[in-house]
């Protein structure tokens, strides 16, 4: 696009690929994230150093975070994502909760303000009715989530996702909505365009996950039928058009395995790790879109005729173990990636790199394209196993595994699916 | 005597026990941080928390030692 790029970087990645990749880079400050990847003013400070005319705040710290929004337009600055409004109205699970529900678009049974105590939480379970899930109103990456049964689970859920909750995000409020047990975690990709007209790009299956958190995703979704699927996109667009959303955009939903029927579970107001396999199947360049609306100009695509063909697969390759999932920081020694047609590996380490235990323990998505699944699945396979990675744990061993099981080939799989694979 | 030593490189974010407490097999001692994970460590033994190693805001890597059961 002919934009020169310049990165930040705190202390324990000044060896990383991107710091060299970017036309320039910026030291701002140590390992620790508050110093650093959350210091909006080092940030900001950064940008006018070297002259950006815009911040990309890309999927991590603080690219949800509407204050930081606002003090980079305040900054006069271009802001790549959403109106700090839209994503206030989003932020809040409650708010964006009451907010759907009022655009139309359907919600699960839950509590419609913040839970105050642990009396008010088993009376709004009593209503709701058991098994219902627990989570931080201010929360994300399931941090502080889980569902209760009964009220003894209820009562130790609570009172963890209290204190996670004002840890983690500074914020205690809680809410609960019915829990639903055999649930796809099914997700919308949307843009707002400068006109206000929002256009959604397909869906994202993202049920394959451990503690909360997505380790594979694919699209299309094996278990959303056309008709359930033209639902779906209508809801998002609903949601997006509800508070006037600008740019890339996720809306996410659980789908009843048993009934079909889908609820609004969050909105993401901004890029999403598992964007590529959208690119995959639509050719579409996400992040050029978002760059040209926050520009003002024209996308490179007519919405009119957009029509996603093949299957996408995304495997999230950590640094942990494949067994246990438990993390595994250390130094690479070996970092040989697969290649071949359909194969798109977005890496952000290389050998000789250390991963310390400051982070999230992404390394790198392995994205797979097919004409068809069976075609995807099959270059899925050939992939992992071409990728070598020595020195650390990773969980390679783990996506073989799964790619190999009946359940996930067959489709027809759950949010549950690894906790079956891994008793 | 039970050794209980770290299984990864961590940050130690809290410490639960203190010297000189009887603990029982199964009780948490301290709790790590890595990669944005809690990870509690376990007293693998019943008896006297005879030596504490680590405190709150250290970096432990993998084998260091965090604490003797007698």
């Amino acid at each position: 696009m002919g934009i020169r790029s310049v990165a930040v970087y705190s202390e324990a990645d000044a060896g990383l690929p991107f710091v060299t990749e970017a036309d320039e880079a910026v030291l701002i400050g140590p390992a620790a994230p508050a110093a650093s990847y959350l210091n909006a003013g080092a940030i900001i400070a950064a940008a006018r150093e070297t002259g950006a005319q815009a911040i990309h705040p890309g999927y991590g710290f603080l690219a949800e975070n509407a204050e930081f929004a606002a003090s980079v337009q305040a900054a006069g600055l271009i802001w790549v994502g959403p109106s700090p409004e839209s994503m206030t109205s989003m932020g809040d699970k409650i708010n964006a909760r009451n907010l759907m529900e009022r655009a139309g678009v359907p919600v699960s049974a839950g509590t419609r303000e913040p839970v105050a105590d642990l009396d008010a939480a088993l009376a709004a379970a009593r209503q709701i009715g058991y098994p219902v899930m627990i989570k931080a109103s201010a929360g994300g990456g399931g941090i502080g989530m889980s569902a209760a049964a009964d009220p003894g689970q209820l009562a130790a859920g609570f009172e963890t996702a209290r204190t996670r909750a004002e840890r983690f995000f500074g914020n205690p409020a809680i809410l609960l909505e019915r829990y639903v047990e055999r649930a796809r975690h099914v997700e919308v990709q949307i843009l707002g365009l400068p006109g206000g007209e929002v256009v959604a790009l397909g869906e994202r299956d993202c049920s394959v996950q451990r503690r909360h958190q997505k380790v594979a995703e694919e699209t299309p979704s094996p278990g959303v039928s056309p008709q359930l699927r033209a639902e779906m996109l209508a809801a998002a667009v609903q949601a997006g058009q509800a508070v006037a959303y600008l740019g890339a955009g996720t809306v996410e939903f659980l789908v009843d395995v048993r009934t079909q029927e889908f609820v609004f579970l969050e909105m993401n107001t901004r890029l999403q790790v598992e964007h590529p396999v959208t690119e995959l199947v639509t050719g579409i360049d996400l992040v050029e879109q978002q760059f040209l609306v926050a520009a003002g100009e024209p996308i490179t695509f007519d919405p009119a005729t957009l029509t996603p063909a093949g299957h996408a697969i995304e495997l999230r390759v950590y640094a942990e173990d494949p067994k246990r999932f438990l993390p595994s920081p250390g130094l690479i020694e070996r970092w040989t990636e697969p290649a071949g047609p359909g194969v798109r590996v977005d890496a952000g380490y290389a050998a000789g790199n250390r991963v310390t235990p400051s982070y999230d323990p992404l390394l790198a998505k392995l994205c797979v394209y097919g004409a068809d699944r069976g075609q995807a699945l099959e270059r899925a396979v050939a992939a992992v196993a071409g990728f070598e990675i020595t020195g650390l744990k990773t969980n390679l061993p783990f996506h073989a595994e799964l790619l190999a099981s009946a359940e996930f080939r067959s489709g027809d799989y759950d949010t549950s699916l690894v906790s079956r694979l891994r008793p | 005597m039970a050794e209980v030593r770290a299984e990864m490189v961590a940050n130690v974010w809290k410490v639960v026990a203190a010297e000189g407490e009887s603990v029982a097999d199964g009780d948490t001692l301290v709790i790590l941080e890595s990669m944005k994970m809690e990870i509690p460590v376990l007293a693998e033994d019943s008896g006297t928390l005879v030596r504490l190693a680590v405190a709150e805001g250290d970096v432990v890597q993998e084998g260091d030692l965090i604490a003797v059961i007698e």
